[in-house]
């Protein structure tokens, strides 16, 4: 568990912050996901400040836990939440998809905090599956995590580090499925099936947890420790693409959407209004 | 009963590699897998990485002498890249073993993106390669894998001629920092070097010195153009001999160099005439002005004769008498 610890309340104004800025940032860019990363960001903002021990001065320590995004494409989203924590200023996210600026628009190791270059589907896992055997063989404490797209499974890769991460038992490998059913052509139910995801983790030999992906209390419970001692951890966290606008929430063309001016403007008065609502109820 | 094999070298040719002093080693596969679990003794570190290749890698007494050391994934090419690279992301020097042909094209995405991009010092052996696994077929044929990773970029790429240049660039690659690939075969190979010899990546060896046609030979075809060259000595032409193991960095002075004084320049390779080191030679020879007669002799852009690797290297040309014949044509 990280050093900082932060209460719930706490972490949902975050997240209201994180999120505009995550909007405000691809809409500087003119690129980006919006969708994904909206739906990604709490269990983002629950990773970085209550459960990896990572930051940025301990970055290049080899006992850090490691967290490798496979659905690299909600980097804006990861970016914002580096920044919050001081892995860069946060006038960096200004230069995102800009000429020259290594904040390209997939995540890349130029950038303090990123762990390996992602974006292409399907890699995060059997990455993490090297990181988390050689964690076993130093006989190492760290933890290992990667987030993946639900639509994301449908890469065969990820199939082959299913089981390779059950063979070696790999309890210290924890994978986040960002279940938010939508992807860039529509419903993943209509592009490639793949429900029921639990029976099929749980087939390869997971220990599998489901929770709602926007809470914070169930996302620290499930990501707090193993699931399971000698299994590899799979959370579903069940989420709403584009969670917290309401013209974003689960509509498939905000995937890779940019706001204009307009749609940024009602955006961000949507989550300041959300923000006043839980200061008020605090 | 299967059919014995046919032989690499013709007995005329066998007698020329005699005439030249050249002795019979082992396989540079042998010579690899011997290399690595030495280093691995000393080093425990170092970890393969096999997808059920151990047996086809000569690897299966590393397994047992060391089996903390490796690491087997199944027959999933994709998953020993991406593994490969996330034990070097942690401070592991693992090297990914597995035949060239599944490697190279199966998991090129992984190579491009979680080794080269993320920039890991990981290691890539690409056993019995190009056309090593012969009669059965193209899909085991690895004649694509120069081209590909050529136009990736951050890899090293080696491709030793004989067992003094694979043990020099397994020695290399394990303390490398930055992403290498090394593939060779598993045919037995004659000894072109002498012990004194000093190999240093990025600078090619020069084997045999002349000046009427340069042959810039990379892998296990190095040894057919050093008899090609001793068949031409025969017959009154010096030749220059080159092992090129290293595709990247290129040795562009050498090449440059065979360009400027040589009347011709023959490039020979284990690997489709496209992309290949015959095409990294004509580029580096055009754009320094220094073209001359030219030939790339690899393997066309056709499907593949079936037959063994010897009979393969035969009707392509890459063999002593092949090489003798083209040189004699260029230099008409």
């Amino acid at each position: 568990m990280g050093k900082l610890v932060l209460s719930d309340h706490e972490l949902a104004l975050k997240s209201v912050q994180l999120r505009k800025k995550t909007l405000e940032a691809i809409h500087d860019a003119g690129a980006g996901h919006t969708g994904g990363g909206l739906s990604c960001l709490d269990v983002l903002n629950v990773l970085y400040n209550r459960i990896l021990n990572v930051s940025p001065e301990t970055f290049g320590s080899a006992t850090r836990d490691r967290y490798v995004q496979s659905k690299g494409h909600s980097v804006e989203a990861l970016y914002a939440v580096l920044a919050d924590r001081g892995f860069f200023p946060e006038a960096d996210l200004k230069t995102i998809c800009h000429y020259q600026s290594h904040m390209v628009g997939h995540p890349t190791r130029h950038i303090h905090g990123i762990e390996m270059n992602t974006g292409a589907l399907g890699h995060g896992l059997p990455i993490c599956i090297g990181m988390a055997l050689a964690a076993k063989m130093d006989s190492a404490a760290y933890r290992v995590f990667t987030l993946l797209g639900d639509g994301e499974l449908a890469e065969g890769s990820n199939w082959e580090a299913a089981l390779a991460a059950a063979h070696y038992k790999l309890d210290n490998l924890t994978a986040i499925i960002d279940h938010n059913t939508l992807q860039i052509s529509g419903h993943t139910r209509d592009v490639m099936s793949n429900e029921p995801l639990d029976e099929k983790w749980r087939a390869f030999g997971w220990a599998v947890k489901i929770v709602n992906g926007h809470d914070y209390a169930a996302l620290t419970e499930a990501l707090s420790k193993p699931a399971e001692i000698g299994k590899p951890t799979c959370i579903i966290a069940n989420t709403t693409k584009g969670k917290g606008v309401s013209f974003m929430e689960n509509v498939a063309k905000w995937h890779h959407g940019v706001p204009s001016d307009a749609e940024l403007k009602q955006a961000l008065g949507e989550l300041n209004a959300a923000a006043a609502k839980l200061k008020e109820a605090a | 009963m299967s059919a014995p094999a046919p032989s690499m070298f013709t007995p005329a040719a066998k007698v020329m590699a005699e005439k030249l002093g050249l002795k019979m080693g082992r396989a540079n596969l042998e010579e690899f897998a011997a290399t690595l679990e030495e280093l691995a003794k000393a080093n425990p570190n170092i970890i393969a990485v096999t997808s059920d290749s151990r047996g086809s890698g000569k690897l299966a007494p590393f397994g047992k002498n060391l089996p903390k050391q490796l690491v087997e994934v199944g027959i999933a090419e994709q998953n020993l890249v991406g593994i490969t690279a996330g034990l070097a992301a942690c401070g592991k020097k693992s090297f990914g073993v597995s035949p060239g042909c599944f490697l190279t094209a199966r998991s090129l995405e992984q190579i491009k993106n979680d080794i080269c991009y993320s920039d890991v010092p990981a290691v890539l052996i690409g056993i019995s390669s190009g056309t090593s696994y012969g009669a059965l077929g193209t899909t085991h044929h690895s004649l694509h894998d120069l081209a590909v990773l050529r136009a990736i970029n951050n890899l090293t790429i080696i491709v030793p001629a004989d067992n003094f240049e694979t043990r020099a660039a397994i020695q290399f690659a394990a303390k490398a920092t930055k992403p290498v690939f090394v593939r060779f075969g598993k045919a037995a190979m004659f000894n072109l070097h002498k012990s004194e010899t000093k190999f240093t990546v990025g600078k090619a060896i020069q084997l045999r010195d002349g000046n009427d046609v340069a042959f810039i030979a990379t892998g296990e075809t190095a040894v057919h153009a050093l008899l090609a060259a001793g068949k031409l000595a025969e017959q009154g032409l010096n030749c220059r001999v080159i092992s090129m193991h290293s595709i990247k960095p290129l040795d562009t002075e050498v090449i440059l160099k065979a360009g400027r004084e040589c009347r011709a320049v023959i490039t020979v390779e284990e690997h489709l005439v496209n992309g290949g080191l015959g095409e990294a030679c004509a580029s580096v020879l055009l754009q320094g002005g220094a073209s001359k007669p030219f030939r790339i002799v690899a393997i066309p852009d056709e499907e593949t004769v079936p037959g063994a690797q010897a009979d393969i290297f035969r009707h392509y040309g890459i063999s002593m008498e092949g090489l003798s014949e083209t040189a004699l044509k260029l230099l008409k």
